[in-house]
């Protein structure tokens, strides 16, 4: 990654600890965005947030947090009491990669429909029909 | 936990009621109301009614076949959505752009900020019963419009904007054009302000109308016009300066009143900066080409990269991840309608039924750019 950006792994235990303090201690304040990376050969699924700042100075940064989890359980807490903006973004990488936010206000799907009863579509083995 | 959550009335009285999501003021979009009499209890955003999964399309397409479809979620701003994306791929091959395919691509981009901002204005003023605004918008709107088919070949989906620079160099009428564009368009904006900025009408009907403090935007991580209005200085181009933004002078406009007439303002002003940096850049347009060669299927070595640039409507970033193989191993789009989405119920919360129009409308929210 480029100047100005850093990406920092987290372990899930820890990860609400870290986000307050770059949130309070850093004034990482932004949530700019939360994808979803399923890294199918390692059989484990990447959460990453992307955290920009409103404080004079450091405007420029982009600081992204990942976590990873295992495929068959893949079980992290929300970060929604952190940054509330994240909270439909979260529900997105739900519904997209299977992630269960524990602890999430309202994970229902945000996109599909409601009754979608495949693989989370943006996991690497839920193929397009028609390819 | 949430604001929303501290709410708990009486349900006897509540009605709980569907906009949407083919309500001519929402657009593939619902809203879900809980309404106490004529008030606004609780609202929810019920979005992907027009959900096309851009994001997997983009892993099944090379680089450069995915330049097309990437500006399908919103035709509006269509450079604007590749701007970022291409940007981004050039981060992941590590290519110097040529200086005169930056200055067209800063000129495209503001071409269509402006195209967005004034359809955003026309449906605004429609939405306040100003249908003045929607004549007027809707046909000055076709003037930028011209001036960006005589660029870009196309009359909404440009697809200029391409990795490794612009698809093609301006032809010299369209710089003549683009001045012509500018000047007549500086006297316009002035008739807006007083036909539509001023009129007392518009501010009755948007005045401390969906207010949204500074701390708020901060904490539900608005961005663009919804955050400007709101006193925050959030602007990519200048916090972040890319292609050939350094080299031109221009402001942020803020404002700090935070309400829907403020976020309709904001973007009056944003096009009166957008004018300036067109005529600047038409100006000190570098000689050269314009692009580099990159072949139908090039190659891109393996990395990640987050890129972001700033919209007609905010912070669009893509976080795009590369394994080396000719296509891409995740893109992800975070457009600044999915950031915003989560002011709406926010400021949904205790208004007059009548008052959803104004405030939905305002956050300049795409349906199609959210769903993707």
């Amino acid at each position: 990654m480029k100047e100005r950006r850093l990406k920092v792994s987290s372990s899930p235990l820890r990860i609400k600890e870290l986000g307050l303090f770059v949130r309070d201690s850093m004034g990482f304040d932004h949530i700019s965005a939360v994808s979803g990376v399923d890294w199918i050969a390692k059989n484990e699924l990447e959460v990453i947030y992307f955290i920009g700042s409103s404080t004079p100075g450091q405007e420029d940064f982009v600081l992204a947090i990942s976590e990873m989890v295992p495929r068959d359980n893949p079980v992290v807490p929300t970060l929604v009491e952190v940054w509330r903006g994240a909270e439909y973004q979260e529900r997105e990488t739900h519904e997209m990669f299977g992630i269960n936010f524990q602890g999430h206000p309202n994970q229902r799907h945000i996109l599909l429909p409601e009754d979608w009863n495949d693989l989370p579509p943006l996991r690497k083995d839920y193929v397009l029909p028609g390819r | 936990m949430t604001v929303e959550s501290e709410y708990s009335p009486d349900s006897d009285r509540i009605m709980s009621v569907s906009l949407g999501p083919q309500h001519p003021g929402a657009g593939h979009f619902r809203i879900r109301l809980w309404l106490d009499g004529d008030y606004v209890v609780r609202s929810e955003p019920d979005p992907g009614y027009v959900h096309r999964g851009e994001e997997k399309m983009g892993e099944y397409r090379n680089y450069i076949q995915n330049v097309p479809h990437l500006e399908r979620p919103v035709i509006l701003d269509s450079s604007n959505i590749l701007f970022p994306y291409a940007i981004g791929v050039d981060e992941l091959m590590n290519s110097n752009v040529p200086a005169r395919g930056q200055y067209l691509r800063v000129i495209m981009a503001e071409i269509n900020r402006i195209i967005s901002h004034m359809y955003f204005l026309a449906i605004q003023g429609y939405f306040m019963g100003h249908t003045t605004m929607i004549t007027w918008c809707m046909g000055d709107r076709d003037f930028w419009i011209d001036l960006g088919e005589r660029i870009g070949g196309a009359r909404v989906t440009f697809a200029y904007i391409i990795p490794g620079g612009v698809r093609n160099d301006i032809p010299p009428s369209a710089i003549e054009k683009g001045f012509k564009t500018c000047d007549w368009f500086d006297k316009r904006m002035d008739e807006y302000e007083k036909i539509f900025f001023d009129n007392p009408m518009v501010h009755q009907r948007s005045d401390k109308i969906g207010v949204l403090s500074r701390a708020d935007a901060i904490a539900l991580g608005a961005t663009g016009t919804v955050a400007r209005a709101s006193g925050l200085t959030f602007d990519v181009r200048k916090d972040e300066p890319y292609s050939a933004y350094p080299d031109l002078e221009f402001k942020t406009p803020v404002l700090q009143q935070g309400d829907s007439w403020a976020r309709a303002y904001v973007a009056l002003l944003d096009m009166r900066e957008a004018v300036k940096i067109i005529r600047q850049a038409l100006k000190k347009l570098p000689p050269g080409p314009v692009r580099l060669k990159l072949g139908p299927q090039p190659r891109v070595p393996a990395g990640e990269v987050y890129s972001r640039t700033e919209a007609a409507r905010g912070e669009m970033s893509y976080h795009i991840i590369s394994d080396g193989s000719p296509r891409p191993y995740r893109l992800k789009i975070a457009p600044p309608s999915t950031k915003n989405l989560r002011v709406l119920p926010h400021l949904l919360r205790g208004v007059h039924v009548a008052d959803i129009p104004v405030i939905y409308w305002g956050l300049n929210y795409w349906p199609v750019e959210n769903d993707r």
